[in-house]
């Protein structure tokens, strides 16, 4: 069998401060095989989105960070990598989507710059002719209709869906084998942001990458993953497939948090007691989706 | 018409406003001020008529309005009237002196751009480790002193202590160099003389640096800050994430964005060296147009008074104009705001 794109083990980051050690991650452990879709849902500060930037080796490079447990990317143990290596991997097999597209792109370089210096990370000498060839035909498959004007403008003169499509097909264009996506589009408006991750949902699968999608959104979870962790203060509380998960949530803190979805019909949010419910109970794996049976 | 032809335009026309307050400003306060110009220039023991006549001569017993009507009219033709203290037009006093101290101001600008804003990046880059320890109080030495506290320093532990550079003056006495624009490092490479040209550079290390030691310390503290602030964008992490080279980032990526802020204020140290080289220029016995002010203003001649300090704001804005237009250069935002209306 082969190496899972991502296998996370017994993580534990904590960062020092004059005030001793915050710890982080409490010892997670994930994996997502190859192709599959896997989403890690939990709250603000609940240590998902730092998940995902100690897996491209950007958390590491902080002062004061201390984390131990192991990573391994297709197989290779990043912990044992040297920062240059640990680089080489960002942006050309590991690529990331950011919460909000248009302040994630630097304002006094156009598009088309942009576009150059991220394709240089798939072919270091890649020539300004070539660059712009290969940026139009990515922007073609997310659907821009006007590349070449797109590539000459500046990101605050395009529109917050414009961005997040131009950094959907920027995080594609070395074709990664993972893409990193903490929560796309939260920026934008509902059905902007539901046409994009519609889109990027295409497009990792053309590219056969394996995709980490990080939210709070329990609706766009629903639609987009095939596996789901639900990660709480640090500490992965369940896990399961994406239906079994929504249809029998088992950890009182993930039937909280869907709880917590707004819904039309419904009377409003209902008051949730953490000290009382259990949100600190062991993890709560679905059947056959254990770690130890999912990775033999 | 190119937006930035546009800004131009509307900058130029804005500092000549500027200019027209500033001439009847100063206009003003050199005529307020106590002390009688033609008895200062004749002398105590001038008669009385003599006197009376040249100030009928300066028009000193007209009206204020119909002075500043006078001066207007001389200005319109390029005259800014006869120097008192030298006895020669103000406007051939001001082409002696000013290029001296457009070369020093013009030295000591590069000097602290190119020390300054290379220190700020690295203490950025390396913000909380040693380097940029070092480079705190390397900055802060530059602040913490006035210029020509610096000029005196170096000049006794460089010049006297350990003599390795020149004294005083522009260039030694043994070199002859042609008078072309003034500049003496210009005019010794028109004529080919790289020994002059090496010579006036020496001349100019020290004065130069104590000038900008000031301007150093303040645009290496400043670029640091914008940096730093700048590498907490998401942009910087989108370009972390991507793997663009940290090098690269440094240079293009962070510094860029950084300078938007950064520019406007170096662009005013730049143009204050104009007048903090007053003191400077008195240190070094450097025959510039700060020390020809001073003297100008201790004898009352009101025409020199008023030509030096409409010279040295033209100059002032002349500056500006070109720092805000590097700014809009390096500022889409700003260029592609200049629409016609």
């Amino acid at each position: 069998m082969t190496a899972p794109t991502l296998a996370i083990d017994d993580l534990r980051l904590g960062f020092r401060g004059w005030a001793g050690t915050a710890e982080v991650l409490h010892g997670i452990s994930l994996h997502i095989a190859k192709g599959e879709r896997v989403a890690l849902v939990g709250e603000s500060g609940s240590g998902k989105s730092v998940t995902a930037r100690l897996v491209l080796g950007l958390v590491q490079e902080l002062r004061g960070a201390r984390y131990s447990g192991r990573m391994a990317f297709e197989g290779r143990d990043l912990g044992t990598l040297s920062r240059r290596e640990r680089e080489a991997l960002r942006g050309d097999r590991i690529s990331m989507i950011f919460q909000d597209p248009t302040s994630s792109l630097n304002p006094v370089y156009t598009i088309g710059t942009l576009f150059h210096e991220v394709l240089r990370r798939g072919n270091p000498g890649i020539g300004a002719a070539e660059a712009r060839e290969r940026a139009v035909a990515a922007l073609d498959d997310v659907a821009i209709a006007d590349p070449g004007r797109v590539l000459d403008s500046y990101a605050f003169q395009l529109s917050g869906g414009m961005n997040q499509r131009v950094l959907i097909a920027m995080a594609l264009a070395n074709s990664p084998s993972l893409l990193l996506a903490d929560e796309p589009g939260t920026a934008l408006d509902v059905t902007v942001q539901a046409q994009t991750l519609a889109l990027m949902q295409q497009l990792v699968a053309r590219h056969g990458a394996s995709m980490l999608f990080i939210s709070h959104n329990l609706g766009v979870v629903r639609e987009f993953a095939d596996r789901v962790y639900v990660i709480y203060k640090g500490r992965i509380v369940e896990q399961g497939p994406t239906e079994g998960l929504f249809e029998a949530p088992l950890h009182p803190y993930t039937r909280a948090l869907m709880a917590a979805v707004p819904r039309i019909t419904g009377e409003g949010i209902p008051e949730i007691d953490e000290e009382q419910t259990g949100f600190y109970d062991p993890l709560v794996a679905h059947p056959g989706y254990s770690e130890a049976e999912l990775r033999p | 018409m190119s937006p930035v032809v546009r800004l131009l335009i509307k900058r130029i026309a804005t500092s000549f406003i500027v200019l027209v307050g500033v001439s009847m400003l100063i206009f003003t306060i050199a005529r307020v001020i106590p002390g009688d110009p033609a008895r200062i220039a004749l002398g105590p023991n001038a008669s009385t008529e003599a006197v009376e006549a040249l100030r009928d001569k300066l028009h000193l017993n007209d009206a204020f309005v119909v002075q500043y009507g006078y001066f207007i009219a001389d200005l319109a033709r390029g005259d800014l009237g006869q120097s008192l203290y030298s006895n020669r037009p103000v406007t051939a006093d001001i082409a002696a002196y000013l290029p001296a101290t457009l070369e020093l101001v013009f030295f000591a600008g590069t000097t602290m751009i190119l020390i300054g804003v290379p220190l700020g990046m690295l203490a950025a880059r390396y913000r909380d480790r040693p380097l940029d320890h070092a480079i705190r109080l390397f900055t802060m030495l530059g602040v913490s002193a006035p210029d020509f506290v610096w000029a005196v320093i170096l000049m006794l532990v460089f010049a006297y202590f350990l003599p390795v550079f020149p004294i005083a003056g522009r260039i030694s006495d043994s070199f002859a160099v042609p008078h072309v624009t003034g500049f003496l490092t210009i005019d010794s490479l028109i004529s080919g003389d790289l020994a002059a040209f090496g010579n006036a550079l020496w001349h100019l290390a020290l004065p130069a640096f104590a000038l900008s030691f000031a301007g150093i310390g303040q645009s290496a503290r400043l670029t640091r800050a914008n940096m730093v602030e700048t590498y907490r964008k998401p942009f910087i992490e989108m370009a972390l994430a991507f793997g663009f080279p940290q090098g690269r980032i440094a240079r293009r990526f962070a510094f860029k964005p950084s300078m938007i802020p950064s520019l406007t204020v170096i662009g005013l140290d730049l143009a204050s060296m104009l007048g903090n080289a007053f003191l400077v220029e008195q240190i070094f016995a450097w025959p510039g147009l700060s020390r020809y002010g001073v003297a100008v203003i201790l004898r009352k001649d009101l025409n020199a008074i008023v030509g030096t300090v409409l010279i040295i704001s033209a100059m002032f804005l002349i500056v500006n104009i070109v720092v805000d237009l590097l700014v809009a250069l390096i500022n889409p935002r700003i260029r592609l705001s200049q629409r016609s209306s």
